[in-house]
């Protein structure tokens, strides 16, 4: 085989960041070109060929772009460099490190390394020397932060291979040779702390996808506690602007129980994700007293980068995850906003004249988001081990409307779903996501049921239950009580609205601000579920409907304090103690 | 202007169209200026040797022989800023090793529906949501004023030539017209000129608070009108439109404009204040809705017939950049203070209800109102002209008179603290 000869081709027209372009040479659908501007050498993807027409999405601006401007193909596609020392790091959606420019405007035209080339690992080998192996099987471990970051056999690679070579345990540098690998054909590769992949292409290597089962602890008690999410499952946030869509995330991002976390702030505010990254290499990770920012990766396409590189950026997300998901470890993806990727679809898709479909997406987008989402799950690797991938994504409706196209796309492929409520948010009961439309498939499955039980309370779905049941009845003689008046029905109807308003205030209802109150562990979240649905079956004597209301605003109270208190602290047994006295005034034994 | 000789000069005009106009050439550059029979416009579509220009002054009277001119130049000067470049500048606060870096800081405007309720911070973007005949300009040039900017930079887009006037009365009478820079775009103009005032007035602003670091305030009036035009770019170019015939790139568009915004390490800011008029107060219309995607809040005006006043609705309003400040730059109660007022005014909603499909009301829903009619009067309304402790005070004085301890659900050692008796 003749080394390829570079492939040139030249621009023959330009609409914003659509590029028209001619070349006698083969193409490939998504191959990487760049587009030559003077100095500047501006990426690109061919997105269609129709015979000699080259379709490319350009993803820098197209500014001062000419006809007959030279291309130059690349063979690639889209590739993300896999390796270690991603951890706490900033990239765009192309995955240029964002800290390694310095100048206050980021110049169009101008990449940097994923990784720091410098950088010396402490490797300890996994395999030995003669062991056979496949793509994916680990090789060796360096410590990345606190992660066991695994060094695996190329994904690239299909068939068998002997490791003919293994570097022993010692510190060496990111472009160093730790291993060599022949096969049958005796093919000789060599493996270094690095790789590539197409980003977007689903990086399997795995034995087996199973369903997921295990809960993944967010802290959030609105989740944990009546909706929770599996590890290696998939949920939406759809929710009007301003309803606190990032908030929750940045929430969830905070407590989570994963290994790693990785933020996609996808053509949303640039000021929002700035917060991150100031704030996190504060943060102590509670799971491991680390830094959170050492568990983080960023991946940054906020609303004023390029269009293009906004579809590109969900993808080296989900690639980065399924990197370090192969390792054994569990990860989560926060995707914020699923609809600012879905727009730059539209945009591209309009520019193309395709047939749109409906409100102008393309005919596909339900495909996209569907193929997008199976790259979560959580899978059996080849040694045994697991790992998984926990994908959320924030759905940005438009006019708040829960029937447009993304909206629907995505609640065909998310097992879970968070509506945020316009009308909750504007009484500040936050977060806002609404009880009683919001649910969870995984709540249902006998997998999951087994292990709350085992691990939260042998009861716990039961009383999952129960209290869904309470916030609908609730919501039910609320309206009751609104067409016919506070006289107009039994006294039991303003007990039982009071008692779904105490659920509602103490479990739902967590101040993402407050030290205390933000962070509920699970063990805590089981206690308060306990206790509130006690108090809630309990029978009071009331005069008159006025004094049911006095009393549970009593509760309520004493209860959000219980909230604002540090866990079987002093002052926790304390209010605890009160409530009692309070609860005898009116409870019949 | 004179014209450089080696700019070529082309005639043949191939198509016209409202707005945009098509010749035959094949050295022109994408975004680039040119200039036809005398007039501006822009190359937004190449196709092979076909160029699109886009005419800011309208393409009425333009012949098939026009005189066409290359600039060779893209419209705005600092072709490095309108790039990524927010991002990074944002960035630069944490690997910044330089001088203290300086962070946001509070922007007080007296107004309680503003400062207690949605305060505001240098480095926002916020818009003003109004109908038309709501007094926006007015409480945008009170901000203004109170806002102790170094510079104002007013982008008026087609405004109305009285309101213009007004803005230039009320700044001179202020003395402040000395740090005042207008772009003016009138009704009387066209319309498509409009889509050029934005970019021009945040050139200036990025000049400003870059090269002399100053706290600059953009005013952005009105942004309904900028996404007006930009429609009938887009429908004059066969571009498929989206949801109520906006461009599909919209929320790129305003994105744009709109991530200006930012506070600079170095101390030097841009604010962005703008208003986004709706058409009968629908804000799901794509205009407002897309911007409220991408702005940090909205402010929200509303006549309350009771109290006879303009207040800035304290339901939709929202600031999201006031976490970054109160309870810290601000008392300590100030969060908890600010979200039970307006729950408990949310609550008063209900006992209107009641009211209205003719129920008693009980002795919470008659505190209630009463209440909600002290707070929309003492903070809500425009008028109101205090410093925030006072706001804070004035609410824990409605929160005594109208309430008991525990109906607030505020922090135990926060009541114990500032509850009057
Ligand atoms: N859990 C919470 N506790 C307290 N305040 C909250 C909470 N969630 C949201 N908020 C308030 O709501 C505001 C808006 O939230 P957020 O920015 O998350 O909305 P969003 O849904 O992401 O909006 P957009 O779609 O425009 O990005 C926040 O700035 C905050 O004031
Ligand atoms: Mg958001």
């Amino acid at each position: 085989m003749t080394t390829p000869s570079i492939k040139q081709g030249k621009v023959t027209g330009i609409i914003s960041n659509l590029v028209m372009a001619v070349s006698d040479e083969p193409v490939a659908q998504n191959e990487i070109c760049y587009i030559g501007l003077g100095e500047e050498q501006l990426l690109g993807e061919v997105i269609k060929v129709i015979g000699k027409d080259i379709f490319i999405q350009c993803f820098e601006s197209t500014r001062g772009m000419k006809i007959g401007n030279p291309i130059r193909f690349t063979n690639d596609m889209l590739e993300v460099t896999l390796g270690p020392g991603m951890l706490s790091k900033i990239y765009d959606g192309l995955q240029n490190d964002l800290k390694k420019f310095d100048t206050l405007f980021l110049r169009r035209g101008i990449r940097s390394d994923a990784l720091d080339t410098e950088s010396l690992w402490h490797f300890k080998p996994l395999a030995e020397q003669g062991q056979r192996v496949h793509a994916g099987d680990w090789l060796g471990e360096v410590i990345e932060k606190a992660i066991p970051h695994r060094i695996m056999v190329p994904f690239k690679l299909s068939g068998s291979y002997i490791i003919e070579k293994l570097v022993p345990e010692g510190s060496y540098h990111l472009n160093d040779v730790l291993a060599v690998l022949t096969n049958e054909a005796k093919e000789k590769v060599e493996v270094k702390f690095w790789q590539k992949w197409p980003v977007k292409k689903t990086l399997k290597a795995y034995s087996e996808k199973v369903r997921p089962f295990a809960m993944l602890e967010t802290g959030v008690r609105i989740i944990d506690s009546l909706i929770p999410i599996a590890e290696g499952g998939t949920g939406f946030i759809p929710g009007p602007f301003g309803t606190g869509k990032t908030v929750l995330q940045h929430a969830i991002s905070k407590q989570a129980a994963a290994d790693v976390i990785i933020f996609a702030a996808c053509g949303e505010r640039a000021n929002e994700i700035v917060d991150v990254f100031t704030e996190f290499p504060e943060l102590d990770d509670p799971h491991t007293g680390g830094k959170l920012m050492e568990r983080t990766i960023i991946i940054a396409n906020t609303s004023n980068m390029p269009v293009a590189a906004r579809e590109a950026s969900v993808y080296t997300a989900m690639t980065i995850a399924e990197y370090y998901r192969n390792m054994g470890l569990k990860v989560l993806i926060l995707a914020d906003s699923t609809s600012r990727w879905a727009q730059a679809l539209r945009e591209m898709s309009n520019r193309l004249e395709e047939l749109p479909g409906p409100d102008a997406f393309p005919m596909d987008l339900t495909a996209v988001i569907a193929n997008f989402y199976a790259r979560a799950g959580y899978v059996y690797l080849n040694n045994g081990k697991t790992g998984s991938i926990t994908f959320l994504g924030t759905v940005s409706p438009s006019g708040g409307n829960l029937k447009e196209p993304v909206t629907e796309a995505t609640k065909k492929s998310a097992r879970c779903f968070y509506a945020l409520s316009q009308k909750r948010a504007d009484q500040k009961r936050y977060p806002a996501v609404d009880p009683t439309e919001s649910y969870s498939k995984y709540l249902e499955y006998p997998e999951m049921q087994n292990y709350l039980h085992e691990h939260i309370s042998p009861r716990w779905t039961e009383m999952v239950i129960r209290a869904k049941d309470i916030l609908l009845r609730g919501r039910e003689v609320y309206d009751q009580i609104n067409i016919l008046g506070d006289d107009g029905v039994p006294l039991n109807y303003h007990v039982q609205f009071w008692k779904a308003e105490v659920i509602d205030f103490v479990i739902l209802q967590q101040d993402a601000f407050d030290s205390i109150d933000a962070m509920t562990p699970i063990e805590r979240q089981r206690f308060m579920l306990e206790h509130v649905l006690q108090i809630c079956q309990m029978e009071f004597d009331f005069k008159g409907f006025e004094e049911v209301a006095t009393f549970f605003k009593r509760i309520i109270n004493n209860l959000k304090q219980l909230n604002y208190s540090r866990y079987e602290s002093e002052e926790f047994n304390k209010i605890l103690e009160d409530q009692k006295l309070i609860i005898n005034e009116k409870r019949i034994a | 202007m004179k014209y450089q000789a080696f700019q070529p000069i082309f005639h043949k005009i191939t198509r016209i169209n409202k707005a945009t106009c098509e010749l035959r050439c094949n050295m022109a550059s994408y975004d680039e200026l040119a200039i036809i029979n005398g007039r501006l416009a822009q190359v937004v579509k190449i196709v092979g040797d076909h160029v699109t220009l886009q005419v800011f002054s309208g393409t009425d009277g333009i012949p098939t022989d026009a005189e066409v001119i290359f600039t060779g130049k893209p419209p705005v000067l600092k072709v490095s800023t309108d790039l990524a470049g927010r991002f990074l500048n944002a960035y630069g606060k944490p690997i910044d090793n330089g001088p203290e870096v300086q962070g946001e800081s509070l922007i007080p405007t007296g107004i309680a529906g503003i400062d207690l309720n949605n305060t505001l911070v240098t480095g926002q973007k916020i818009p003003f949501f109004a109908d038309p005949e709501q007094p926006y300009n007015q409480v945008m040039a009170d901000v203004a004023l109170r806002a102790k900017a170094d510079r104002i930079i007013l982008g008026g887009i087609g405004l109305q030539h009285d309101d213009y006037l007004f803005y230039k009365n009320i700044f001179e009478n202020a003395g402040a017209i000395d740090r005042i820079v207008s772009f003016i775009n009138t009704t009387e103009d066209p319309s498509i000129e409009r889509l050029l005032i934005p970019d021009m007035a945040l050139t200036a602003a990025e000049y400003f608070a870059v090269d002399r670091n100053e706290k600059v305030l953009v005013l952005l009036t009105d942004l309904t009108l900028y996404c007006d035009a930009l429609s009938i770019v887009s429908n004059n170019m066969d571009q498929i439109s989206s949801k109520d015939n906006m461009p599909a790139s919209l929320y790129s568009d305003l994105a744009r404009l709109y991530e200006k915004a930012v506070q600079f390490p170095s101390g030097g800011s841009i604010t962005i204040i703008a208003v986004t008029t709706l058409s009968g107060g629908d804000i799901t219309h794509a205009i407002p809705d897309n911007t409220g995607y991408i702005t940090e809040g909205q402010l929200f005006l509303r006549r309350d017939s009771e109290i006879g006043k303009t207040i800035v609705d304290p339901f939709r309003s929202l600031s999201r950049l006031k976490q970054l400040v109160i309870g810290k730059k601000t008392r300590e109660d100030h969060p908890q203070v600010m979200n039970t007022a307006v729950r408990l005014y949310s609550d008063s909603a209900n006992a209107r209800t009641k009211l209205e499909n003719g129920f008693d009301l009980n002795d919470y829903d008659k505190r209630c109102l009463s209440y909600a009619k002290e707070y929309s009067e003492k903070l809500l309304a425009i008028d109101v002209n205090v410093g925030i402790d006072d706001m804070l005070n004035t609410s824990w004085e409605l929160f005594a008179r109208y309430f008991k301890k525990e109906e607030l659900t505020i922090r135990q050692d926060l009541v114990d603290k500032y509850w009057k008796n």
